[in-house]
């Protein structure tokens, strides 16, 4: 996508925010930071969409910002989801002189719902998630005071606990997103809402993990070259989403081919399901390479 | 073959936002709802707006409601938003309410109280049956209302401030006294709530937070899920005169004033737990705008939290952290919404739980099968 460059309206200033929150921000971001994994409570400012579409990244991408970023916005891997393009027209309208993207190489800043993109993050990149639940613990504790001082203890035996009781009543564990991930051996984190496919990429990454939960008013963070163990027993590996057919082959992207990806799983009009790339960049670019290059295979 | 997610979200997008504006203009050839019309004509979804949103700007709030299609909760959501971009200049001193300029005060504990009941507008002692000559106003009928009812008054109809009921009890050691206004408030807009929080934090957290959610929590408390059994010692609606520090001098003055709706319910003596004179409890609400269902709510969740504090919570409503994080309307209907957002990642991510378990489930039926 080319650059947009639009006039700033009048009523409102670089990156909407006030000057003061922006401060506020980039210093729980900056404490989120030094202490990895640990939920930094911060004055969440209500934000022009909805809570629960964003409010946390969008505050976060905010405080980032400069004129000379690059930003991509996705939402379910796609930056054309409604929800991604509502949010890079914000950006438009209130952060004059930005450059927008849908090609992940390109952006200095990611704003994301749900995913990680499947190509590897640089150390110059920022991902930003959007996070409804921040506290991992709430599934087995309700109360907030309870499960700060859980945190702090880093007592997550009734973490734990239910994961053996998934073991004993289901013989798998059934967290299928939002997977309890340890972060750089103490505090355990919710990792939004991505599956469980995008859960390793946070482990040792070259790039900075930014996480914002603006209802629940709290950011996180896993910095670069950090561990991120999702929770497991020794006995029973973590496992990431199957997409092996019922010949046990692993499916293809039906568009690009690609055999290495997440994928979509797209019910036709006939109850014939096709199996699609869910980062469409990703994919879009692979189908490039092998179209310019048809014989290379390694693109996928 | 569809896929839709690949292109087509922002022309929707687009699109929509077009649709939802025209709606507006299906009538036909009427005219444009005026701002100022929505003010003065709804004056208490108006004040609704303007509390929930935390922000006193009249004509804001009513060009929010007239974006917003009349919908309260996306209103006071647009006042919400607008109010990031603001900056803190000032903090006002506490404000003494005695000085309302009242347009309404009764008492529920008390026959006569010094200066006296003042229905003053309400429709609590309205039949509610339908005036169907409104349904066609004749505006000379209408344009006259107000005038008629302006130049019958007497010049000396109302004082200008009324005591406080509670304040009476206070003389007389039957309530106890005031607390010493010693902190600073806490500042909800600059401090996120981690709990325990003072009481000026869920104050100000049930002041701006939404009218069913708190009618809802205090109905849960006055059916039985609690006991506060409260009188209504005094309610008050009147426009409070806002004092701010000069810039320069910093010498107080009138910045305009607010029109607020205030509730102070008294409830029976407690157990001190340190031996201390019984008296009775308060609990205390007050809103902008004319809202008496907010402020009655808002002043039994005040005592019932209280109470909770004191004794350890045994009802949602004397749970602090069960009232303050789930009264906010811009919180509570963002998260509602935004479950029609797309879910799909998560749900395929539940899929593949739910298909591995199924086949263990089968493979383990097979193994018991055979062992019979």
């Amino acid at each position: 996508m080319r650059a947009r460059r639009k006039r700033r309206p009048a009523s409102y200033g670089f990156g909407f925010l006030d000057e003061n929150a922006k401060k506020e921000l980039r210093r729980a971001l900056m404490k989120a930071v030094a202490i990895p994994g640990y939920q930094v409570p911060y004055a969440s400012r209500e934000m022009p969409i909805a809570r629960g579409f964003g409010t946390g990244g969008l505050q976060i991408t905010l405080a980032l910002l400069g004129e000379d970023d690059t930003v991509k916005v996705i939402d379910q891997g796609s930056d054309e989801s409604v929800n991604a393009a509502n949010l890079r027209k914000f950006f438009a309208l209130v952060c004059l002189g930005v450059t927008e993207t849908t090609r992940t190489t390109d952006a200095t800043v990611i704003q994301t719902r749900h995913r990680i993109p499947e190509r590897r993050l640089r150390a110059d990149q920022i991902l930003v998630f959007q996070v409804p639940y921040p506290d991992p613990l709430v599934v087995v504790e309700a109360n907030a005071g309870k499960r700060r001082e859980m945190h702090g203890a880093a007592n997550y035996a009734r973490l734990w606990t239910k994961l053996y009781e998934d073991m004993v009543t289901f013989d798998e564990i059934t967290i299928s997103h939002r997977y309890p991930t340890r972060i750089a051996g103490h505090y355990v984190i919710d990792p939004s809402p991505i599956p469980r496919w995008d859960v390793p990429k946070l482990h040792m990454a070259d790039c900075l993990y930014l996480f914002g939960a603006g209802r629940e008013k709290r950011i996180y963070a896993v910095p670069p070259h950090t561990t991120a163990q999702p929770l497991s027993f020794s006995d029973v590996p973590f496992r990431v989403e199957d997409f092996t057919d019922e010949h046990g082959k692993r499916r293809a992207c039906a568009r690009c081919g690609a055999t290495g990806t997440f994928l979509d799983e797209l019910l036709a009009a006939d109850s014939v399901k096709s199996y699609h790339c869910s980062d469409i960049d990703f994919c879009t670019e692979t189908l490039k390479a092998t179209q310019c290059a048809p014989s290379s295979k390694s693109a996928a | 073959m569809s896929y839709v997610a690949i292109r087509g979200g922002a022309e929707a997008i687009a699109q929509s936002n077009r649709l939802l504006d025209a709606v507006r203009a299906l009538g036909g050839d009427q005219a444009s709802i005026e701002v100022e019309m929505i003010e003065r004509q709804m004056p208490i979804l108006h004040g609704r707006v303007l509390s929930e949103g935390g922000l006193y700007h009249p004509t804001l709030a009513a060009l929010a409601l007239k974006q917003s299609l009349g919908d309260p909760l996306e209103a006071a959501f647009m006042l919400r938003a607008y109010r990031s971009t603001q900056p803190r200049l000032a903090t006002t001193p506490i404000h003494d309410t005695s000085r309302m300029r009242l347009i309404r005060r009764i008492s529920a504990a008390f026959k006569d109280i010094p200066g006296g009941q003042m229905l003053g507008p309400t429709p609590d002692y309205l039949q509610r049956l339908f005036r169907f000559d409104l349904i066609e106003e004749d505006r000379t009928m209408f344009t006259s209302l107000a005038r008629e009812w302006l130049g019958n008054l007497p010049d000396d109809a109302v004082p200008a401030t009324f005591p406080k009921v509670i304040d009476a009890l206070r003389a007389e050691g039957l309530l106890a006294p005031a607390s010493p206004q010693d902190a600073e408030p806490f500042d909800i807009t600059r401090a996120p709530l981690v709990f325990p929080v003072p009481r000026s934090a869920a104050l100000a957290t049930m002041a701006r937070g939404e009218t069913g959610g708190l009618l809802a929590l205090a109905y849960s408390n006055m059916r039985g899920y609690g006991d506060v059994h409260p009188t209504v010692g005094e309610l008050r609606v009147g426009y409070l005169p806002i004092l701010l520090p000069h810039p320069a001098t910093g010498e107080l003055i009138e910045a305009g004033e607010v029109l607020i709706t205030e509730c102070e319910i008294v409830a029976m003596y407690e157990d001190t737990g340190n031996g201390g004179k019984p008296t009775l409890t308060l609990g205390y609400g007050a809103c902008f705008g004319h809202n008496e269902v907010k402020a009655i709510a808002m002043a039994i969740l005040d005592r019932s939290m209280q109470a909770g504090i004191t004794h350890g919570p045994r009802n949602p409503s004397e749970d602090p952290e069960f009232v303050l994080l789930h009264v906010d309307g811009i919180e509570s209907m963002g998260f509602c919404t935004h479950y029609k957002m797309p879910h799909y990642i998560t749900f395929q991510s539940d899929l593949d739980r739910l298909r591995t378990t199924q086949k263990k489930h089968a493979q383990k039926a097979e193994e018991k099968f055979h062992a019979r």
